[in-house]
């Protein structure tokens, strides 16, 4: 799991973009949307895009995205559990 | 009613932005377009959190907007329209890329920018800004739309500061693709041997310029845009002379009372020579100059001769550098911007101090 | 100088008509336009329902009126055979010597084709010619070419209230006295790019669209093209045209708030909608019919509703959205709906949102949901709201001389 998480925190700076922040400035159980890290709803689609051209996992109710993208954690537990091996 | 240019910015081929000087250091390049000198850091200018998903083109669309607030002194404006021929080719050409694949994984981001009107709107986002708001996209008309479009709302009176611009860009993908419709040079060229080349093909550039066109003079006014006209498809040179008459007229001007006439000549001959031909029947023996061997070609480029035309009426001096003849007039009250597009898309901007 | 705006021609085709007769016809049999995708090719998405203009390529060439020619784009041909409709309707070759312009909207120019041959341009020079037939200005010259129409031309771009800003501005030309008449409306094929970006965007309905339903899931796109005719009251005077109504009024005002969504309580849109009112000079009750952008998407139909209680207050007009018909055109969505406005007022009729079922919980009001006749239509407020924020409202009247 901690493997998949800092895979995570570096595919997630990248597909988002956050160009002045490194994976260790990242705590995987903060909330990734409203504070901290400012993430808004096209951020959440690009996660569902992440989601699914890295993990084969389709998201089709962008509104499912609020738990799943609720924190780095919560992401890597959705993947452990829906990913098609 | 008279339209003052209260604040300008301009990011373009040349040392334009975060300098007070007028083309004091003149960039040559060797290049097949010529390429914006961006700002060394977009960060005083746009929150990192928001720029993080902003491409090049409106980077510089955001910061060149906020530069002539900056300049001047304006917070709000009271209405933002854009010109932009071809919006952001960066992000359009993301989403080409990968539409033949029987797998594309569309991500929303340059989807949303890539529509032309994202420029204007996200300058409106920044600022919260909720007046009018709107984007021309027509070639080489389109920032002399956003103008037509400016000058209507200050003799309506529903507005008094507008913030008016004109961006495209260049990228090399499109550049190539371009080439093969026969618009550019086929190789890399010198942009300042511009006026020594005899072949067709234009030399590609780009720009990002706005302008706070007010109803109001004040300390940090350039200049005032007396007319912008667009002339479609004049069917012989006699007709655009002709519209030429009749908008100096419209200003009770002859051809004599213009002290300057920037004409648009982008080193592609089949193109240049209508511009020789129309200085030499209306302007012969007044001081003529040329801008695009300094931005390159573009569809708002006229923005950048805007720029040139109101540091020329404030500062009284006409760089060495875009001269055509040695003619001088002093002083120079009053330029025309003459500018088209293979014959089919002619503008006139009239500018006065 | 009179500054009255009348409106004296009409020309469209969507997924529910090739023209005008054809498009009342559908309108009144309630038919829709929606289906699964036909013309746009192999798709991924076509689990989506579309309106797509039901004519191909080659066949929208002999609507036209002209050959097969290599360079043309579907944008290009739906703007040719919708602005000739209102051309001629309006009789403007038989009336030369007038200054004429033409304001013409789109968003995805000549992408239908450009999208096609993209790896063309890419590798090789079999398709060159439509190169330079992908921006946005190439449909509005051929179209300014086709009809002879060169005063003055332009193009719009403000995503889904491009046609409407097309149209007021043409109106602001006239009023200022630079033009005497317009061609004012836009033009958008569907394409895959747009497709697959409103699906990156999950705001695409598989089922037919709920605009202000509780239980709304999206948008279904249309495509097509619809032009009106503005004369100054002088220039009607000359070509004595009969006025089919008159263009009172129009507000530009942008949301400022997030590139593809409203506020909560749309603020671009009640400000677009109030200042549509003020240049009209009428009071809320004046208004009898809201043709309302209505996209059946979560944000539009809650930021929209709640802008139309701000401004009308307890008495709120009827409002429906007609994008059940003729599926959400974009840039032509502005212009589409002014000319089903205009219907209403010249029928003294209401259309209805087709699929409505629950009233949404945020809302104080339903939308239409029968077919209303010799209902006392005078005034129309259309409105049409952009990504971006962009948000215009017109206000047409009927005529009074």
């Amino acid at each position: 799991m901690e493997e998949l998480i800092n895979k995570l925190k570096k595919e997630v700076i990248q597909q988002l973009n956050l160009e002045d922040i490194s994976a260790e400035d990242i705590d995987a159980d903060a909330p990734l949307f409203g504070e901290g890290l400012g993430l808004d709803s096209i951020d959440a689609l690009e996660l569902i895009v992440l989601l699914e051209k890295n993990y084969g996992i389709k998201i089709e109710d962008p509104k499912d995205g609020k738990k799943i993208f609720f924190s780095i954690r919560t992401m890597a537990e959705y993947i452990t559990e829906h990913q098609k091996h | 009613m008279p339209a003052f240019i209260n604040g300008i910015g301009l990011i373009s081929p040349q040392r334009t932005a975060e300098t007070p000087d007028f083309l004091t250091e003149i960039e040559g390049y060797f290049s097949d377009y010529l390429k914006c000198i961006e700002p060394s850091s977009y960060k005083p200018y746009i929150d990192p959190i928001l720029s993080r998903r902003m491409s090049r083109i409106i980077k510089m669309g955001i910061t060149s907007a906020k530069m002539s607030l900056a300049d001047a002194g304006v917070s709000i404006p009271d209405a933002i329209i854009t010109g932009t021929g071809l919006g952001s080719v960066e992000d359009t050409e993301k989403i080409l890329g990968t539409i033949h694949l029987d797998q594309p994984f569309l991500n929303p981001t340059p989807f949303i920018q890539s529509t032309y009107n994202t420029i204007s709107s996200q300058i409106a986002i920044l600022l919260k800004c909720h007046q009018y708001n709107s984007t021309y996209v027509h070639r080489t008309f389109s920032f002399e739309s956003s103008l037509q479009d400016a000058l209507l709302q200050i003799d309506e009176g529903t507005a008094s500061d507008i913030l008016v611009g004109g961006i495209d860009e260049m990228t090399m993908n499109h550049l190539q693709i371009t080439r093969r419709a026969g618009h550019w040079k086929p190789e890399p060229v010198n942009n300042l041997e511009m006026l020594a080349w005899d072949s067709p093909g234009a030399l590609a550039g780009e720009g990002s310029a706005f302008f706070v066109v007010s109803s109001r003079k004040t300390d940090r006014s350039y200049a005032r845009i007396l007319e912008v006209r667009t002339i479609y498809k004049p069917a012989d040179p006699g007709v655009l002379n002709k519209r030429l008459i009749d908008l100096l007229s419209a200003q009770s001007m002859t051809p004599a009372d213009i002290d300057l006439v920037i004409l648009g000549m982008n080193g592609d001959n089949r193109n240049d020579i209508r511009y020789f031909q129309f200085a030499e029947e209306n302007f012969p023996g007044i001081p003529q100059a040329y801008y695009k061997h300094l931005c390159g070609e573009y569809h708002t480029s006229s923005a950048f001769a805007l720029w040139l035309a109101a540091n020329i009426i404030k500062k009284q001096l006409i760089p060495p550098i875009i001269r055509l003849n040695s003619t001088e007039r002093k002083p120079i009250r009053n330029i025309l911007v003459y500018n088209q597009y293979y014959n089919a898309d002619h503008s006139f901007i009239l500018v006065a101090g | 100088m009179s500054r009255r705006i009348f409106v004296t021609g009409l020309g469209i085709i969507t997924g529910i008509g090739k023209n005008f007769p054809a498009t009342k016809d559908s309108l009144f049999q309630l038919r829709t336009g929606l289906g699964p995708i036909r013309f746009l090719g192999a798709n991924l998405h076509d689990e989506f329902l579309v309106s797509e203009v039901k004519y191909s390529h080659e066949e929208l060439f002999g609507l036209a009126g002209i050959q097969e020619t290599e360079g043309y784009s579907r944008n290009a041909l739906l703007g040719l055979i919708a602005a000739k409709e209102a051309y001629s309707h309006a009789r403007i070759g038989d009336l030369p010597g007038y200054r004429t312009g033409l304001l013409s909207a789109t968003t995805v120019g000549g992408m239908d084709r450009c999208e096609l041959y993209y790896q063309d341009f890419l590798n090789n020079d079999t398709r060159n010619i439509y190169i330079d037939a992908y921006d946005c200005a190439d449909s509005t010259e051929k179209i300014a070419d086709f009809l002879g129409i060169s005063d003055y031309i332009t193009t719009i771009s403000t995503a889904c209230s491009s046609s409407a800003n097309a149209i007021q501005f043409g109106a602001r030309l006239i009023r200022n006295g630079m033009l005497d008449r317009v061609v004012a409306g836009g033009t958008e094929s569907l394409t895959k790019f747009h497709l697959n970006g409103f699906n990156a965007l999950k705001i695409l309905d598989k089922e037919p669209c709920k605009p202000f339903d509780e239980n709304r899931n999206g948008i279904n796109l249309g495509e097509g093209a619809a032009y009106l005719v503005l004369e100054s009251e002088e220039m009607a005077g000359h070509s004595g045209n009969p006025v089919l109504c008159e263009l009172i009024g129009w507000g530009n005002s942008c949301e400022a708030f997030h590139q593809t969504a409203s506020s909560p309580d749309g603020i671009g849109a009640y400000l677009a909608m109030k200042k549509a009112l003020e240049m009209s000079a009428l009071d809320t009750e004046d208004i009898q019919y809201i043709n309302a952008h209505g996209t059946g998407t979560d944000n539009n139909d809650i930021a929209e509703g709640r802008a139309i209680e701000k401004l009308f207050g307890a008495e709120i007009p009827k409002v429906s959205s007609t994008k059940q018909f003729t599926g959400h055109t974009t840039s032509a969505a502005g212009a589409t709906e002014a000319i089903i406005s205009i219907l209403c007022l010249r029928e003294q009729v209401i259309w209805p949102n087709l699929n409505f079922r629950e009233q949404m919980k945020e809302l104080s009001f339903s939308p239409v949901t029968e077919l209303l006749r010799n209902v006392d239509v005078r005034n129309v407020m259309t409105n049409s709201f952009g990504f971006g924020g962009n948000d215009t409202s017109l206000v047409f009247s009927k005529f009074i001389k």
